[in-house]
């Protein structure tokens, strides 16, 4: 029953972790960084919304496990929302196909200003392997100005977060940039 | 004379380990309509190159693997779509790479190609430029009074790949869906031309990146078949503890996003947590949490650390502990169950004819498994069981994830018991052949063939079980409520980028 599941959590504490090995040892005092970086440069919560673009669907296995109970990305203030019209950040995977360049450009062309466009993966800085291939355009900088890149293959879960914390403190210390 | 006489009787052709036959058009036309007559023979992949059609059939009785070839005559060969319907998105991506048509397909509409790419067909030996403008996608026709269409994607809204559903509706009631996919195509069977396999493996582990691990071994297998070189058995071994590492991590994420569609978020949470320890024990064994490029034509590219079969251990006595509580809980929870049971169901008949692998065709009644073919090291020496379930709806596939978990965690043990000492790679020669791979991911059965001259891949093709997959989510929506669309696709679970090439 579920009880039982709930009472023994409570017992036993979260299964959240600040900081895990062997990928994740500074989760903690990344969450510190992002905490106040998120809340004295924005005082609101910050809204992703993920866009893959071409991807090998390797990055988006690794987005997917933020939401997690281990590394449990809403604690910073920062979620997943479902459509680009509620977003802050699209966050975009792949090369840009051919194909799906019309929809990423309409996709951006819906979040709201100000935004900011961070590529994930190394497909997504420039084509990664796929590079020369007919059907891509490139990397994201090939339909969209990225804010941000997050190198890896796919980048593990505390890279993508130590990518998001980069991306609030370098616009605390700025002013904020509309295109 | 029948099918199968057809192609016993047929000159083959150098391919290992199964020769292809060579039919004339005349006999493949024969073919195609004996394989009406007996819907025994499996339809397992299609592919083209710049003068021939191949498929790969499956005989069940005698588990023989048949791959068939015709020459393109003026552009057109004989359809197999109105005999094996599996066969029509492989005839549109057919056209829309190499330029030929199945004459009398069931559906001429392009596939891949959405009238975006610089020159076309691509993978023809001399491709024209591409001048037109892209036109919008043409969707099957409805009639009838009091429907309407919902149109969703290619960009969903959560985090998952791009493709576009088109639903058409009675009220809450789905009619028909229609998939188009294709958004994905990056080219890859273009990329592997030219490369040595070694070079080439990089694409086919990108293929579909949660199959990584499967992907990269039938491509191994390919190509280590076309040399006539066998991986060393402790490669053999390490490989199979990979592949065993990817089908854990992804039943426990399927099971986890599945229940989570229902409104069940404890049980995902606690699936999940599962999820992460299994990327994070294959990190520790192999360097990557998803194992990529881990496994390379010839063998493997990294030895298993030297603390991996204690995190392995670990992982297993960890998950062995939590499941049956968990099976408990989702069993108990009625409002769950009753979400699972007859929603989404795919009938054994469908999932036969569409020769449909994986989790998908064994909770519909077809105990098919590709580490049960013969020469699949070391799977030859486990003696895999297979779960079967007969009532193929959301439950049956939540139930066959649930029992491979505990099939896979014997295996694991089982390898790491009996792993041989020795090398982890050889070298390939340059060889000027002909092979076909397969490997069994957490999807389903996977084929790769590979051309090679001169240790060059000249012409390729890597099959996802997903293109026998998708048509069926289309068969096992109708007359389900759109709300439950998300549960019936999560609970497939069917690549988009593994299809789209
Ligand atoms: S960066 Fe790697 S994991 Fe991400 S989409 Fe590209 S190939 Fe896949």
């Amino acid at each position: 029953m579920a009880w039982r599941h709930i009472a023994r959590t409570l017992l036993h504490g979260p299964a959240t972790e600040p900081a895990p090995p062997p990928d994740a040892s500074d989760i903690g005092a990344l969450a510190a960084r992002l905490k106040s970086a998120a809340f004295s440069r924005l005082g609101r919560s910050l809204s992703l919304r993920q866009v893959d673009s071409g991807s090998c669907n390797g990055c988006e296995l690794e987005i997917q496990m933020l939401g997690g109970i281990v590394y449990d990305l809403e604690r910073f203030g920062l979620r997943f929302v479902a459509s680009p019209r509620h977003a802050d950040v699209l966050l975009v995977t792949g090369p840009v196909t051919r194909t799906m360049h019309p929809a990423l450009i309409r996709t951006w062309q819906a979040t709201p200003d100000p935004k900011w466009v961070v590529a994930l993966g190394d497909c997504a800085i420039d084509g990664g392997v796929f590079k020369g291939s007919y059907a891509i355009s490139g990397g994201i900088d090939s339909a969209l100005p990225v804010d941000l890149v997050i190198r890896g293959c796919p980048p593990t879960p505390a890279a993508i977060l130590e990518g998001l914390c980069t991306l609030i403190e370098a616009h605390a210390r700025s002013p904020l940039k509309s295109r | 004379m029948n099918a199968l006489a057809l192609l016993h009787a047929a000159p083959t052709l150098p391919c290992a380990p199964f020769p292809r036959r060579l039919l004339s058009q005349q006999d493949w036309a024969l073919l195609a309509a004996h394989l009406a007559a007996e819907p025994g023979l499996d339809l397992l992949a299609m592919w083209a190159d710049p003068t021939h059609i191949h498929a790969l059939f499956h005989d069940p009785d005698s588990a023989d693997i048949i791959p068939v070839s015709t020459a393109v005559e003026v552009g057109l060969y004989p359809a197999l779509s109105p005999a094996r319907p599996a066969a029509a998105w492989f005839e549109r991506m057919i056209r829309d790479l190499w330029g030929h048509t199945a004459a009398d397909g069931t559906d001429q509409r392009p596939w891949l190609d959405h009238g975006h790419w610089p020159a076309t067909p691509p993978l023809a030996t001399r491709p024209l430029p591409n001048l037109a403008a892209p036109e919008p996608l043409e969707f099957l026709p409805f009639e009838g009074e009091g429907l309407h269409q919902i149109a969703v994607g290619p960009v969903h809204a959560g985090i998952i790949e791009p493709g576009h559903f088109r639903f058409t509706c009675n009220g809450e009631t789905v009619v028909r869906l229609e998939i188009r996919l294709g958004y994905l195509h990056k080219g890859t069977l273009g990329l592997l031309r030219g490369k040595s396999p070694r070079a080439a493996a990089r694409f086919a582990a990108r293929l579909s990146g949660d199959s990584t691990v499967a992907h990269a071994l039938a491509f191994a297998h390919a190509a280590e078949a076309a040399c006539a070189v066998a991986a060393p058995p402790r490669a053999a071994h390490l490989r199979a503890v990979m592949a065993e590492l990817e089908r854990l991590a992804n039943h426990l994420g399927d099971i986890g996003a599945i229940v989570n569609d229902a409104s069940f978020p404890l049980l995902q949470a606690r699936f999940a947590w599962h999820r992460e320890a299994v990327l994070r024990t294959a990190h520790t064994c192999f360097g990557h949490r998803l194992m990529m490029d881990a496994i390379i034509p010839g063998g493997c590219a990294c030895d298993l650390a030297e603390t991996g079969p204690d995190a392995i251990a670990l992982l297993l006595d960890t998950l062995q502990t939590e499941l049956p509580g968990l099976i408990r809980l989702y069993d108990d929870t009625a409002s769950l169950v009753d979400r699972m049971q007859g929603t989404g169901t795919l009938t054994p008949e469908l999932a036969a004819r569409f020769a449909a692998g994986g989790v998908i065709g064994r909770a519909s009644a077809r105990p098919f498994d590709a580490r049960r073919i013969p020469g699949y090291a070391p799977y030859d020496r486990l003696d895999v069981t297979i779960p079967q379930f007969d009532h193929g709806d959301v439950d049956a596939r939540v139930r066959v994830r649930l029992a491979e978990l505990a099939e896979t965690t014997r295996l694991l043990r089982l390898l790491l018991e009996t792993l041989p000492q020795g090398p982890i790679a050889l070298p390939l020669p340059m060889a000027t052949a002909e092979g076909i791979g397969w490997s069994e991911g957490f999807r389903g059965d996977i084929w790769h063939w590979l051309r090679l001259e001169g240790g060059l891949i000249t012409a390729a093709f890597l099959a996802d079980p997903s293109w026998r997959q998708w048509p069926l989510l289309e068969a096992a929506i109708e007359c389900n409520i759109v709300a439950d669309f998300p549960l019936c696709n999560k609970s497939f679970n069917c690549s988009y980028s593994g299809v789209d090439l």
